[in-house]
């Protein structure tokens, strides 16, 4: 639809239909709230190396778990109940597709966490983490857009963000290379920087879930599935990067 | 014999294949246009209830029309069979080509017309006789056949309308003393009982509770592999569960018509996702 995104859609005649809608989309917006402080955080605990926040990341996880229980249930009550089409229909499928990717993402900040957990009282080379630090700022940037771009239904947004995704790829590859030779250097980096690798590998994961979101953005406004393959920069995962 | 020669087996552009603009044809199906509705308008008396409808029905496919009451899709319906001549100051203008005869033509002989394009109501109007003899009125109307061979036809009108064994038993009870949803299916059967080619169904399911409305629907998707069927419908549901193509008319124009999964998925005018979506103020 052409002027879709250009005016507001007007109210359904059925005032429950659109309360049902609003509070899809509150529950989501509660939740990518979660989802950003929770990677931030996650982050956060690991540069500074900061425990009782690590913990605390581990527990929130929940929270994040049970809103996308909770809008799973909401939307297929939803389905049930008034047979949703067209763009209202591919409204609550979108939700449900986002709630699973920020639900990822949850994990995967919780991931981090626990291996900052691990850490605690291992040897911790100084000044390995700044790379990470900045895949980290890059990816909770792509976050927060993609994540507006889905409030207001702002297509093009959703597509820089996953124009971009490339860039996080590229940081990646160059942070498995450098930690690479921190490890040759001194074997005594070896599970420091494993752990660091890994954490890096969530966080760039997390930069997928981004781009998953931002094709849903695009499904919800066309009403058709992005045709595009993104241009794939993660060398790593093939036997080519080694 | 003035009558223009509607039989089946001349028609006037066999094995024409056309896709209509604007639709947008299924990946690699040949579409035959078995109706082309082009330019039509409808008056009642003064009044123009369809302001040019341009549209294709396609052949051995179901077609829904929805929109809101008063939009037209009944009144285009019953101009398919030529319904609108029983009542005077009503008149349409345009051409409807039925395998390329124009059915709007004065010259037409409408009996035949009618036993090519059959019609199922809202209400189910089974004539006031046995269950036999309603499907058998029609045939002895077209066809001069003996008992036996009527027999037949009877029991393969009704066991095509799915209706066969519940009334196999009492052929000689009251069309009237069957339900609702049963009297519909016995009009269906008295309408492929002269083997027509075009079935109009109007609100077919309406007074049917949903049992019923299934055996109906399930019934419209058999029939569709040998008739082409037209369905009007005020049930959104039905008509994406029933249709491959739908039509969503407006104030007397059409608004779109496409498959009926593009109308409901991603419809292209604000007015049908409007209406589908239930936004319609």
């Amino acid at each position: 639809m052409t002027d879709e995104s250009e005016k507001a859609m007007t109210d359904h005649i059925v005032s429950a239909f659109d309360a049902d809608l609003k509070e899809l989309g509150d529950k989501l917006a509660e939740m990518g709230g979660l989802c950003e402080k929770l990677v931030a955080e996650s982050v956060d605990a690991l540069l500074r190396r900061d425990i009782a926040l690590a913990r605390r990341v581990i527990d929130w996880d929940l929270s994040i778990d049970r809103l996308q229980a909770a809008i799973e249930e909401s939307a297929i009550n939803t389905i049930a109940r008034r047979a949703p089409v067209a763009v209202d229909l591919r409204e609550v499928v979108a939700a449900l597709r986002v709630a699973n990717d920020l639900e990822r993402i949850g994990d995967l900040a919780k991931n981090i966490a626990k291996r900052v957990v691990a850490l605690e009282g291992q040897f911790q080379p100084p000044k390995l983490a700044g790379g990470v630090a900045h895949i980290a700022d890059l990816t909770l940037g792509q976050l927060k857009d993609v994540l507006d771009a889905y409030t207001r239904r702002d297509e093009e947004r959703a597509m820089d963000v996953w124009n971009r995704d490339g860039e996080i790829d590229a940081l990646y590859n160059s942070l498995f290379r450098e930690l690479l030779t921190y490890m040759m250097e001194d074997p005594r980096n070896i599970g420091f920087c494993a752990h660091l690798l890994f954490c890096a590998k969530n966080i760039e994961r997390i930069g997928d879930h981004a781009t998953n979101v931002a094709e849903t953005v695009y499904y919800l406004v066309h009403g058709v599935a992005l045709a595009e393959e993104r241009p794939k920069a993660d060398l790593m995962s093939t036997a080519a990067g080694l | 014999m003035t009558s223009i020669d509607l039989a089946r087996s001349n028609p006037a552009e066999p094995g024409q294949i056309k896709i209509a603009p604007g639709a947008r044809p299924m990946a690699g199906a040949g579409l035959s246009e078995k109706i082309s509705v082009r330019g039509l308008k409808f008056f009642y008396g003064d009044s123009l209830a369809l302001k040019g409808v341009d549209l294709p029905i396609y052949e051995r496919k179901v077609t829904a029309f929805i929109g809101p009451s008063g939009c037209g899709k009944s009144t285009l319906l019953r101009i398919l069979n030529r319904m609108y001549d029983l009542y005077p100051k009503q008149r349409a203008e345009g051409q409807v080509l039925l395998d390329g005869v124009d059915v709007l033509s004065p010259k037409l002989d409408l009996n035949l017309l009618r036993s090519r394009v059959g019609m199922v109501f809202q209400k189910p109007t089974p004539f006031p006789m046995s269950i036999y003899d309603n499907i058998a009125f029609g045939i002895r109307l077209y066809e001069k056949i003996s008992k036996s061979e009527l027999d037949g036809r009877v029991e393969a009108a009704l066991r095509r309308a799915a209706l066969w064994n519940e009334v196999k038993d009492k052929l000689d009870a009251s069309g009237l003393s069957l339900s609702g949803g049963q009297q519909q299916r016995l009009c269906i059967a008295r309408t492929i009982a002269v083997r027509p080619e075009v079935i109009l169904l109007d609100e077919p399911c309406s007074a049917l509770d949903p049992i019923s409305t299934a055996k109906i629907e399930e019934l419209i998707d058999e029939l569709k592999a040998d008739y082409t069927i037209a369905i009007v419908t005020h049930n959104m549901q039905q008509a994406s569960r029933t249709s491959e193509f739908t039509a969503f008319m407006y104030l007397g124009e059409l608004i779109e018509f496409g498959e009926t999964q593009q109308i409901f998925m991603s419809p292209h005018d604000r007015r049908t996702q409007d209406y589908i979506t239930g936004r319609f103020g």
